[in-house]
């Protein structure tokens, strides 16, 4: 297996305070990865940084080799990885399909001239989109509100959703913020289900968890970080035996 | 879904048509020709507004300039068939894609960064563009103003209706086939979720730039309208005012709908000249109107409309209705 993602020695600072503190780890091709760790241990902003909301203060970010530090998010979109955010972020006020079709928009190449002159590339593409629009909304289980307002379906549902915007561009590299914060136990389970099924589609997952039981059955590796530093990492039933982790998280981890 | 798509269509039509025949009527009486002038105008400016629609409804950057814009296409026409010598029917695209080029200009620094930065910088340049055409009356003809000869064609105050309402059709066919298309869903996901969209691959600041230069592509045109209509361009086309006007019929009509721009332009142009011998206190009148359309209708009378019409429907059905906030 092959190494498709690479943090190494990524450290961002507000102010004071050092949010990612000189992190290193590596993401295989096909695997998933859990990233854990206290409220304000720097998850989020580690994810911030590899999609490139924020550009690391050091350190370098590498996907399959190739240098992304500093990128752009539009960039990093394009490069492969697509992302979901801690906060559900949709496009609220737009229908289900919509909201996915936009996430297809960097895959096809109609510019405006195109899309007002109904060019054939414009409508080959328009058809494009709606076929890919159909295949995520059954591989996510969404096609029963495909026409429904984004704001207006139910919690669980919308986070089906923003994973699958973030699939419509066949990404290879998945990063899900707290994918199932927010949601109730069972209906935990088939975002859970949705997970397992992007990884069998080839795709490698990053995965941000705060319930340590959702994470241990799912991940096939464990990141631990406790105020920006990284503190543990590798197999979730080791890193959860480990006393570091345990001592962070309060006793909490009892596999 | 069907059934309410064919209903917008027919209503269109309908409206098309009643604008197609209306002025066979108008024709007859004097007063009649006297409102057939003022459509024209009030058609002109639903151009604008329509141009503004694209990029402050369907892409939620509040452009304070269409004033200038418009100002600018009257002028370059005026300038280049007059002063210049280049043909009408020459000089018209080519105003469009001089008032686009300057609206790319604009945007290319003022995109850069996110906020209330670009209505701002649009504001400001809105007031020096007024100030250069009021000061610099070699430019601007002063008084005077500039006069622009129009092709025989075009003499006719009939033919200049009809021609504006073309124009006006072929905007709107214009406009609805952008915010059908990707292109379009592009411009919403800016307005709706800009950090969204740029995780999903969409560069924020190029799209923004791209609707914006569209939008002044045909701001230029409803500015070498205006100019074909008046056959004359004074400095006063470039003023702050008209960008607040078409601002106001954008918002009261309903953003991001297509209609909206164009019965809000319409309907007020009327409703302004009719009351023309209230003076200033038109504008006092005007601010009570758009404070209670904002409060009650934030959605301008368009969207007030589709929302009742929804609300109607989601009483019949529970499911909630498949909303086309693109429509
Ligand atoms: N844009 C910002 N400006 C200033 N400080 C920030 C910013 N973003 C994050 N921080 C700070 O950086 C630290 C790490 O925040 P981060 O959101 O990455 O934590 P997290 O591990 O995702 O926590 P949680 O589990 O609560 O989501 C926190 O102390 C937070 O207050
Ligand atoms: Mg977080």
């Amino acid at each position: 297996m092959s190494v498709i993602l690479e943090v190494d020695g990524v450290t961002k600072r507000f102010g004071g305070l050092v949010a990612v503190n000189k992190v290193d780890f590596t993401v295989e091709e096909g695997s998933i990865l859990g990233l854990i760790g206290p409220n304000g241990a720097g998850k989020s902003t580690l994810f911030n940084l590899i999609g490139g909301a924020y550009r690391p203060d050091e350190g370098r970010i590498r996907l399959d080799g190739k240098d992304i530090t500093g990128w752009p998010p539009h960039r990093v979109a394009r490069e492969g990885i697509g992302r979901t955010f801690q906060t559900t972020a949709l496009f609220q006020e737009l229908p289900v399909y919509l909201n996915l079709a936009i996430g297809y928009r960097m895959k096809t190449r109609s510019h405006i001239l195109d899309v007002i002159f109904r060019t054939p590339r414009a409508r080959r593409e328009q058809k494009e989109i709606t076929q890919r629009v159909m295949e995520v909304l059954a591989f996510t289980g969404l096609a029963e509100y495909f026409d429904r307002l984004a704001g207006s379906i139910p919690q669980e549902a919308q986070k089906r959703l923003a994973i699958g915007i973030a699939l419509m561009g066949r990404p290879r590299l998945l990063l899900l913020d707290e994918p199932t914060g927010g949601v109730g136990p069972e209906e935990t389970g088939r975002i859970i289900d949705l997970i397992r099924k992007v990884r069998e589609a080839g795709i490698t997952v990053c995965v941000i968890e705060h319930k340590m039981k959702m994470v241990m059955g799912l991940v096939d590796r464990l990141v631990v970080l406790n105020f920006g530093v990284k503190i543990a990492e590798g197999p979730p039933q080791e890193v959860c035996s480990d006393p570091a982790v345990i001592e962070a998280y309060l006793g909490e981890c009892i596999a | 879904m069907k059934g309410k798509l064919n209903l917008n269509f027919l209503f269109a039509l309908a409206l098309l048509a009643t604008a197609a025949v209306l002025p066979l009527f108008l024709q007859r009486t004097s007063g009649g020709k006297y409102n057939m002038i003022v459509l024209t105008y009030a058609m002109i400016w639903a151009v604008a507004a329509s141009s503004l629609n694209l990029v402050l409804g369907y892409t939620g950057q509040a452009c304070l300039a269409h004033g200038a814009f418009v100002g600018i296409g009257a002028y370059s026409i005026a300038i280049m068939v007059e002063r210049v010598g280049i043909n009408y029917w020459l000089a018209l695209p080519l105003t469009c894609l001089l008032t686009a080029f300057v609206g790319f200009l604009i945007g290319l620094p003022s995109f850069r960064t996110r906020g209330p930065y670009f209505a701002i910088v649009t504001l400001c340049f809105n007031v020096i563009v007024y100030a250069t055409f009021e000061n610099w009356t070699w430019l601007s003809g002063g008084y005077a103003g500039q006069p622009i000869t129009l092709p025989a064609a075009l003499s006719g105050r009939l033919a200049r209706y009809y021609f504006v309402l073309a124009f006006l059709v072929i905007t709107l066919l214009v406009v609805r086939q952008i915010v059908k298309s990707i292109v379009g869903a592009s411009f919403l996901s800016i307005l709706s979720n800009e950090g969204l969209s740029e995780a999903v691959g969409i560069s924020a600041f190029r799209y923004k730039l791209l609707s914006f230069t569209v939008s002044c592509f045909f701001a230029g045109l409803a500015g070498a309208l205006f100019a074909t209509a008046s056959g004359r361009v004074d400095s006063s086309i470039t003023s702050y005012l008209h960008s607040f006007y078409v601002l106001i019929y954008v918002l009261i009509g309903g953003v991001a709908t297509l209609a909206g721009p164009v019965l809000g332009a319409v309907g007020l142009y009327f409703l302004l000249d009719r009351i023309k011998g209230l003076g200033e206190f038109r504008y006092v009148g005007f601010g009570v109107l758009l404070i209670l359309i904002i409060v009650f209708f934030p959605r301008g009378l368009v969207g007030g409309l589709n929302q009742l019409r929804d609300w109607a429907r989601e009483r019949r059905s529970a499911r909630s209705p498949g909303e086309e906030v693109a429509g």
